[in-house]
């Protein structure tokens, strides 16, 4: 009644002041900051992947949750709509300003566009924090936002090739988890366990690592409980952020787990208020469930269906990696008699395909197995191309396991048709022409191989010349695929941005 | 069975009184007639009927049209609100939006028309393949519309479709010269566009046309000269062929060697599949669209 009124308000209150406060913190360092905009301009980057919530500009930065999940936009937006119009008008008429000044200063970077990959954005979008690792400004923020939520900064290793010195590069020998004790930390110890097995490669593949992490948020949630005088659907948003920022130290967010993250969040504060604890927790439980069993195994169900029509008997079909969706596919295919038989392509350090010949093997597909060097000498047998992806960018692009373009490329000299297989939750609204900008960097200690006895890069450190890169990611453009597979459908690859805008209705 | 002769008898009076309408607009006549005398107490009795009905009329004549058409019509009649108790009522709602469905795609060829004359400008050299009526129409309007133009129009074997198509152009009053199915890579550097018509698009934005369609866009490409095809948005069908082996065989060949023929691999097929990197642009009713828009309209009009 009256009672739980009054604290609400004295909760919206208490919420206000505490952001008034942050607020004037950031004045008195937003001028120099907005002048550092003013001299840097910006760059044909690509923009993260946006919400179009004003939340991002430069007022409200580091209050915003971690970049990679930008979800901090999707606060319950009922209680502070005013707000909101106030700060988007306020925020408009500061990029209309700003829009004459940036005129100038577009033109003279747009002729070094990767050099200096790092800059600020003028107001509008925020490049992720994962992106900016030579930025000192950036880092500097960085660490004083884990540090802030209790997160362990994981420090670079080794010498960094500079095409890509923007990005982090780990060691899988320091993993980071050696400087926190379970009992003292803010992180879930499932969350913890889930950092490490992404750190150490243990869990691998897109929709094995959005399923672990789904599992892992139901565990946190079971495991919740509203501190008094807070409201579950603002507390636990808020409790997520620091495990957010922990697992991407670990590794880089991938764009399926930053499409479930969204997804959790908008389900977590559409709770409504009067809800019990108990009934809130079944409910998200249940909203977590069925993301899993709709958007990746019954999608990949449909996808079966799709692809199982485009083999045909006697086709040869090259496979690339390990692709979950494509060797579900492949088994189904097999279940219903089609006859065919695999190639599969397998590439170093990860040597990813071994896995999938021993499940293709197991299943009793006739299966080749290749290195990616002999790429051009095997696909004159090829019939077709089946390749899985990692996430579909707003443009048409692909962007899967490194190689894959390379395989793209060729098979398209060939006419070759190339299907890809993706379901609908790995699309995102990111734009991405090439494989610099945004990627991630492996352990550069896996390329390291002892043959005949001799371990010829040992000492790769000591070489000042030498870097030693491991890609993880590339991105394949879309007149090298002729055809997607969606659980909505088969599509050509320009119409990603058709199915990213019915979805966007659909929600 | 009765059913199939209801369809059969409108279905070949149609075409005879008017060689002019497109065959998908006789057979969704046809299958309208069909709805207006089916007797099934049930809205899904209705569909099961209309869907066999299409699947008898794909039997007579095999054409990617009939198919997409008669998809289309279904889609079309049975996507609103049929929420009414009454059958009769719901029937009547089914029928009525099947009366606009056929005025509408009726009035599509004269849409087509106005929109691609314009892109034939004053003494253009045009070239076409074999015989559309959608062609012809596009051509009609740029010759009423005073413009000087040359066609030169492919013979298209087996059937001789061209020479109609040359007759045809010739009663309008328009040059035309008839050029062999081989020669079309000699006469390419004399045109200046190519035009074509379509007997199906589909949704990667290839169309597949006659036989000997496929050969003209790669020639074409080679020239660089511009590839147009004509098409009403009924012949959008949910095909996505990755190559020419990739077509289903019932469109490949005429519905009777289908069924008497054992081995196709004797038959020449009649049509074959040209992919969207070898259009520049398609010309429908629903307006001038690129290759990669058509999935953007088929997804509209199917979902």
């Amino acid at each position: 009644g009256e009672g739980k009124e009054l604290t609400k308000e004295e909760k919206q209150r208490l919420r206000k002041e505490k952001k008034q406060h942050k607020k004037n913190k950031k004045d008195d360092r937003g001028p120099p900051e907005k002048e550092k905009e003013k001299e840097k301009a910006s760059v044909p980057a690509p923009s993260k992947p946006a919400t179009q919530s004003p939340a991002h500009k430069a007022p409200v930065p580091v209050n915003a949750s971690a970049s990679e999940s930008p979800v901090a936009a999707e606060k319950p937006a009922k209680s502070k709509a005013e707000l909101r119009a106030e700060r988007r008008a306020r925020q408009d008429s500061e990029r209309a300003s700003k829009q004459g000044k940036k005129e100038g200063g577009q033109q003279s970077t747009s002729s070094k566009p990767k050099a200096t990959p790092n800059e600020l954005q003028p107001v509008v979008k925020r490049l992720p924090d994962h992106v900016q690792v030579d930025d000192p400004v950036a880092l500097k923020k960085l660490a004083k936002k884990l540090e802030r939520q209790q997160v362990p900064l994981r420090s670079d290793y080794g010498y960094k090739v500079s095409l890509f010195s923007h990005l982090h590069q780990y060691s899988r020998k320091n993993p980071p988890t050696q400087q926190i004790s379970i009992p003292v930390t803010v992180i879930h110890p499932s969350i913890v366990r889930l950092g490490l097995q992404y750190s150490q490669g243990i869990i691998a593949g897109s929709n094995a690592r959005s399923v672990a992490l789904l599992h892992a948020f139901k565990q946190v949630i079971q495991d919740y409980s509203t501190p008094p005088n807070e409201e579950l659907s603002r507390d636990l948003v808020n409790k997520l952020s620091p495990y957010i920022s922990f697992l991407s130290q670990c590794r880089p967010l991938s764009a399926s787990m930053g499409n479930a993250i969204k997804y959790i969040k908008k389900e977590i504060s559409n709770i409504p208020s009067q809800c019990k604890e108990e009934e809130a927790k079944r409910i998200l439980q249940e909203c977590i469930d069925s993301y899993i069993n709709e958007k990746i195994i019954l999608a990949s169900e449909a996808i079966s269906k799709y692809a199982i029509e485009k083999i045909s008997d006697g086709d040869v079909i090259l496979v690339y990696g390990c692709s979950s969706l494509v060797n579900h596919i492949l088994c189904e295919a097999f279940e219903k008699q089609r006859k065919f038989r695999v190639i599969v392509v397998d590439s170093r350090p990860r040597l990813e395909g071994r896995e999938a010949l021993r499940r293709l093997v197991k299943k009793g597909i006739r299966c080749t197995y290749v290195l990616i060097s002999a790429l051009s000498y095997i696909l004159p047998e090829v019939s077709k191309v089946f390749l899985g992806a990692h996430a579909l960018l707003a443009n048409g692009y692909v962007m899967s396991r490194v190689g894959t373009s390379q395989i793209a490329l060729v098979a398209k000299a060939y006419n070759v048709p190339v299907l890809v297989c993706c379901e609908t939750y790995k699309f995102c609204e990111r734009v991405q022409t090439d494989s610099f900008v945004s990627n991630e960097l492996d352990d550069p200690d896996d390329l390291i191989v002892t043959r005949n006895g001799k371990t010829h890069l040992e000492n790769w450190q000591t070489v000042k010349s030498l870097g030693l890169l491991n890609l993880v990611y590339d991105v394949t453009p879309p007149d090298f695929v002729d055809l997607v597979i969606t659980d909505l459908g088969m599509i050509p690859c320009t119409s990603v941005p058709v199915v990213l805008r019915v979805k966007n209705v659909d929600q | 069975m009765n059913e199939s002769i209801i369809l059969f008898i409108p279905l070949c009076s149609q075409i005879r009184e008017d060689p002019d309408v497109a065959s998908a607009v006789a057979a969704i006549r046809s299958l309208l007639e069909f709805l207006k005398r089916d007797q099934s107490e049930t809205i899904l009795g209705l569909r099961e009927n209309q869907t066999k009905a299409i699947q008898r009329l794909e039997e007579t004549d095999s054409s990617v049209a009939v198919s997409s058409g008669g998809e289309l019509f279904l889609r079309f009649i049975s996507l609103t609100s049929l929420e009414h108790p009454d059958l009769s009522q719901c029937k009547n709602v089914m029928i009525e939006r099947g009366e606009l469905f056929l005025k509408k795609i009726s009035l599509s060829r004269g849409k087509v028309g106005k929109l691609c004359h314009t892109f034939i400008k004053d003494g253009a050299k045009i070239l076409t393949h074999s015989s559309s009526r959608v062609v012809l129409k596009v051509l009609e309007n740029a010759a009423a519309d005073n413009k000087r133009f040359t066609v030169y129009v492919t013979e298209s074997q087996p059937d001789s479709a061209g020479k109609l198509m040359a007759q045809k152009l010739h009663n309008l009053n328009i040059p035309v010269t008839v050029v062999l199915d081989a020669a079309v890579g000699y006469i390419m550097e004399k045109v200046d566009l190519v035009i074509v018509g379509a007997e199906g698009v589909v949704e990667s934005g290839g169309v597949i046309n006659k036989i000997g369609t496929y050969q003209m866009a790669v020639c074409s490409k080679a020239h660089n000269k511009p590839f147009y095809v004509v098409a009403e948005s009924f012949k959008f069908v949910r095909l996505y062929p990755l190559n020419q082996q990739d077509v289903p065989d019932r469109f490949k060949y005429k519905a009777d060697i289908l069924k008497t023929v054992k081995d196709l691999n004797q038959e020449h097929p009649m049509i074959d599949y040209t992919p969207p990197s070898l259009i520049t642009l398609l010309f429908t009713d629903l307006g001038v669209l690129t290759p990669s828009a058509v999935s953007d309209e088929l997804i509209k009009l199917y979902l």
